[in-house]
């Protein structure tokens, strides 16, 4: 099933999701990116209802960037969580709302930090050092308490993602098998391979 | 009574003018002059920009707006209606890019932003746009520079090279007579600047360059990159004017021995 995890480190945050798309008890498709990057330093993981978080994804993409030409510069992790947030909590108050999960990972140029914000289709935010959804996240969260430093270099904070990856690959009946990893640091958005 | 203030500002002339849209045209010919050069590669737009006051923050003063990643757009005529439609075309770059999944092309935009125009001109209680506008850019997946211009009536076309504003015509004529096709960066950059300083006395200093080479690659020229070129355009004619004197003295020290000569053979049939 569907499982997504962000977790943060040393100037840097890593998000990562599976890239199964399914339907019913059918796999579609085993190389989905369900990872956006909205602005140069800004990524988001998507999950939830499949096509209202493409949907919804897309949207926020857009804005951001019309936000980013309309005033030269991109908004900061902080102000685009809120953006984000209060978006699915007005789709949540109308007649079809969104049901999209998010984690938001994003460095702050300005004062060089990395932040990651935990998301939920009711509009729940919190900052948090690291994060999961899905029924990953039943697995990863105690793990994460375990093993989670938020100074921990690059090759740390990965070798920890592939604890979690691996403790769900082991544990969960229906657990995805491949993962899309991307990292967001001062250097921007890159990809990477597990 | 309450119906003749929904009604279009914009009606025609018993002679068939729309005086309305006559007026904006004038109001774009009071506004600050801007040109654009399309090269072989690469499409510069230039603007006058109005001296600032002194305690005035220069930055929050521009003329040359980016409406995507690969399309940007000068106007000359009220800045304020100016910002108005820039913005509504900010989001229909992006709205396109959500619906289709591409960018927006240079004339699909053009046509956009002269469509909105045209509709000030018919619709109920507005009035048109006080502008015209210079579009640049490259098409996704294409190397050809493109320049589009909008008018306040509505009327959109594509050039080579053309200006709008203040003195726009003395511009036009300017680059009727200089320009040529498969101009390169630097030629391009310098016949914007020569054409500009046709209507802009102070200097480089009241110029703003843009230059787009390709695909989202847009770079601002920096003062004193233009006080460069506009030195360099100084010094030719300075060269030009100096061929133009000793040529002058030139004939005219040929006409004197020519007719000394004359004077002299005239004296020698005489003896």
């Amino acid at each position: 099933m569907e499982t997504s995890f962000a977790l943060t480190g040393k100037g840097y945050v890593i998000v990562a999701a599976d890239t199964t798309s399914a339907r019913s008890i059918v796999k579609m498709k085993v190389d989905e990116d369900k990872i956006k990057t909205l602005s140069p330093h800004l990524l988001m993981a998507y999950s939830g209802e499949p096509g209202d978080t493409v949907q919804f994804a897309e949207y926020v993409e857009r804005n951001i960037r019309l936000y980013q030409i309309r005033n030269i510069y991109p908004l900061r992790p902080s102000a685009a969580a809120s953006w984000i947030r209060r978006s699915l909590a007005e789709s949540l108050r109308s007649r079809k709302p969104y049901s999209v999960n998010l984690l938001l990972g994003g460095y702050d140029t300005a004062t060089f930090d990395p932040h990651l914000y935990w998301i939920d289709y009711l509009g729940t935010i919190s900052e948090v050092p690291f994060a999961a959804h899905g029924y990953g996240a039943y697995f990863a969260l105690s793990l994460l308490d375990r093993y989670h430093d938020p100074s921990a270099s690059l090759e740390e904070g990965l070798a920890t993602l592939k604890r979690c990856i691996d403790e769900v690959s082991k544990r969960l009946v229906v657990s995805p098998g491949k993962y899309k990893v991307k990292i967001v640091d001062k250097d921007g958005v890159r990809e990477v391979e597990l | 009574m309450s119906r003749s203030y929904d009604r279009a500002l914009t009606v025609f002339s018993p002679d068939g003018h729309l005086f309305q849209v006559e007026y904006a045209a004038e109001a774009v010919r009071k506004g600050t002059c801007a040109v654009g050069v399309r090269g072989k590669d690469v499409v510069v737009l230039g603007v006058e920009k109005k001296s600032i006051l002194q305690l005035q923050d220069p930055r929050t003063v521009r003329k040359v707006a980016m409406l995507d990643d690969h399309i940007c757009l000068a106007f000359a005529g009220l800045t304020a209606d100016g910002r108005v439609l820039i913005d509504k075309a900010r989001i229909e770059c992006q709205s396109h890019r959500l619906t289709v999944e591409d960018p927006v092309t240079v004339e699909y935009i053009t046509r956009h932003i002269a469509g909105i125009q045209q509709r000030y001109t018919q619709s109920g209680g507005v009035r048109p746009f006080g502008i015209s506008t210079l579009i640049v850019g490259f098409d996704p997946h294409d190397k050809a520079p493109r320049l589009y211009q909008t008018e306040p009536s509505g009327i959109y076309s594509a050039w080579k090279a053309n200006a709008i504003g203040r003195s726009s015509k003395t511009v036009r004529e300017f680059l009727e007579k200089n320009h040529k096709d498969d101009l390169s960066r630097e030629e391009s950059i310098k016949l914007t600047v020569k054409s500009l300083l046709e209507v802009v006395q102070t200097g480089a200093k009241n110029i703003e360059i843009s230059v787009m080479e390709s695909y989202g690659k847009i770079t601002n020229l920096e003062l004193p990159e233009i006080e460069a070129i506009v030195a360099d355009i100084e010094r030719e004619k300075e060269a030009e004017a100096e061929r133009k004197r000793s040529r002058l003295a030139a004939t005219a020290a040929g006409q004197a021995a020519m007719s000394q000569r004359a004077a002299d053979a005239g004296q020698g049939s005489g003896q």
